[in-house]
């Protein structure tokens, strides 16, 4: 390391990119002189469509303009541009929507620099390969996983660490753009490869990677920053009515993991237990004390999405409390009639375990399902839900115009004569393809690039050269 | 005695990725942390009762520098499955709300 290379700077300008951050917090932090910008792009939280359809949870418009001026502030500054997990999944066909974008305001601004472009889609083959080997094991939980899995999967990637960053930065790249990525990763790339130490490195990057989501009050999203040095990292945001306290960073560790203590990451694993964290102003806090214990086998962990199936989906509502007091059994006869009357439809061409029907109660349990503690209702009115998951839509569509006709007349011993018994608002609806997760495994690869080729660009304005990776 | 939901700054669920759920209960000051704390009526087990589940399937953890008490539990159907009620998770907190403190 450089001997005058005590602290390194970054800036963190958002936890989405798509997400949006305030462009005045943005100057503020390219002010305070930042060694490299970060920007995490997508989650699975937004869901399993995502990673199998190939759409982007942000819109493409939104992403665009987070890009623009992430852009535009590297190549004004001179420093690099990392982006992980580009357009939500971090798919090959997501990744290669935000670089379109990318070359797009290239042109338009008449930036040029290296990119590097990393894929993060598994090969299928190389997959079963490694299953076959042994080499790809469940965390906890998990679904079954074979090769029958990779066959149907839409896509599976791969999440990647820090070192394809790290080699993509070594190669002289200025802007790099990547599939899917661990969010710290994107952040402790840098820092790890200029020797900080890891514990640090990797905490702070963890901060980083919400950008403000780590502040007392976040009001919208905006910018985070943080100052790495040998035995600490200080972190502050940037708009002066932001306040970082020790608590909220401590907190921080929380949000969206299992574990507040003990972060897992492809080449070890942070680890929180013995962090110290201490107010330096009154919006900026100091960590110190967080260690990083290096893996015995560097792993990479996996997501995939594989088709349900086509959904149809019909909504109704129940105002009689002679119904409403025996929901549970007028909806299980009501599934009888539905399955005897698509089996006279169909007949042999689909049987029942073909198709998913599903019906939620808002009322009773529909938020919590199986969760729920509260058995007596007490709902004057009730929701209802149905859905059905077909081999095509045409069959869902079917069977969505199937469930309302029954349901409209299901009779009940209280009555007698001809009823109407749920309330639609609107007929079904037509959702298209619906996905599922279907891994929750990781690799153990050779090295910890191999799963994650990359390409070099130098882009111009108006040329373009591709580069021997 | 009063509830949690009364001595809690936050009270959250959210998904820990798409197969597990995470609770994060938090509060503003030491002394309120340290009450709930010490209670013993904030624990794995009684987290546990208030899902229908085994303590074994609960992680449960005391975060001192957060002022928070943290649980993870498994997913009854994974994000974004056909049976699945809760995308983000966000709405699974309620029942944790009346556990009574003294």
């Amino acid at each position: 390391m450089n001997a005058a290379e005590q602290e390194i700077r970054i800036l963190s300008p958002t936890g989405v990119c798509g997400s949006g951050f305030v462009e005045g917090s943005f100057e503020k932090a390219l002010s305070q002189e930042p060694h490299f910008i970060g920007c995490d792009a997508g989650s699975t939280d937004p869901g399993p469509e995502f990673l199998g359809s190939g759409r982007t949870a942000f819109p493409k418009d939104a992403i665009r303009r987070d890009l623009r001026l992430m852009l535009l502030g590297a190549r004004r500054l001179n420093i690099p541009l990392l982006i992980g997990s580009a357009g939500t999944g971090g798919n090959d066909a997501q990744l290669e929507l935000v670089h379109g974008l990318v070359r797009e305001i290239t042109t338009a601004e008449g930036l040029s620099f290296k990119l590097a472009l990393i894929h993060a889609e598994q090969d299928k083959a190389y997959l079963k390969k490694r299953l076959r080997e042994g080499r790809i094991k469940p965390l906890s939980p998990a679904p079954h996983f074979d090769a029958a899995v990779i066959d149907r999967s839409e896509h599976i990637v791969g999440m990647m660490g820090a070192e394809p960053f790290q080699r993509a930065l070594n190669a002289g790249a200025e802007v790099v753009l990547a599939g899917r990525a661990s969010d710290t990763a994107i952040f402790a790339a840098l820092p790890v490869m200029r020797g900080f130490p890891e514990g640090i490195a990797w905490h702070a990057a963890k901060i980083l990677e919400c950008g403000a989501a780590s502040v007392v009050l976040r009001k919208t999203p905006d910018c985070m920053f943080a100052w790495v040095r040998r035995n600490h990292f200080v972190v502050e945001a940037p708009d002066r009515e932001l306040q970082c306290t020790p608590q909220s960073i401590a907190s921080h560790s929380l949000y969206e993991n299992a574990d507040p203590f003990r972060l897992v990451e492809c080449s070890g694993t942070l680890d929180l237990t013995h962090s110290r964290y201490e107010a330096v102003t009154e919006r900026s806090v100091k960590v110190s004390g967080s260690e990083f214990i290096p893996a015995p086998r560097y792993t990479v962990k996996l997501e995939g999405a594989e088709r349900a199936g086509f959904q149809s989906i019909l909504i109704g509502s129940i105002r009689d409390p002679f119904i409403i007091r025996q929901i549970d059994d007028w909806t299980a006869r009501l599934e009888e009639k539905i399955h005897s009357r698509v089996a006279m439809v169909y007949g042999e061409k689909l049987k029942a375990k073909d198709y998913l029907l599903h019906i939620r109660i808002y009322g009773k349990n529909g938020t919590m399902g199986p969760l729920e503690p509260v058995k007596e209702i007490r709902s004057h009115e009730l929701c209802l839900a149905f859905e059905v998951t077909a081999p095509t839509q045409e069959i869902a569509s079917t069977i969505a115009g199937i469930i309302r006709h029954q349901a409209l007349h299901l009779p009940i011993p209280e009555w007698s004569g001809l009823i109407t018994a749920i309330a639609c608002p609107y007929n079904h609806l037509d959702r298209g393809a619906v996905y599922r997760f279907n891994v929750n495994h990781v690799v153990e690869p050779d090295e910890p690039c191999e799963m994650f080729p990359m390409e070099i660009f130098d882009v111009n304005r108006d040329t373009e050269r591709k580069l021997a990776a | 005695m009063t509830t949690l939901a009364n001595l809690a700054r936050l009270i959250r669920s959210k998904n820990a990725g798409p197969f597990e759920l995470t609770f994060d209960i938090m509060f503003d000051d030491a002394a309120t942390y340290r009450r709930v704390k010490e209670s013993g009526a904030l624990t794995r087990e009684r987290i546990a009762a208030c899902y229908g589940l085994e303590p074994s399937q609960v992680k449960f953890f005391l975060c001192d520098n957060a002022l928070a008490i943290k649980a993870s539990i498994p997913r009854p159907y994974f994000q974004g499955d056909p049976r699945d009620s809760d995308g983000h998770g966000g709405q699974q907190y309620a029942p944790l709300m009346d556990i009574e403190i003294p």
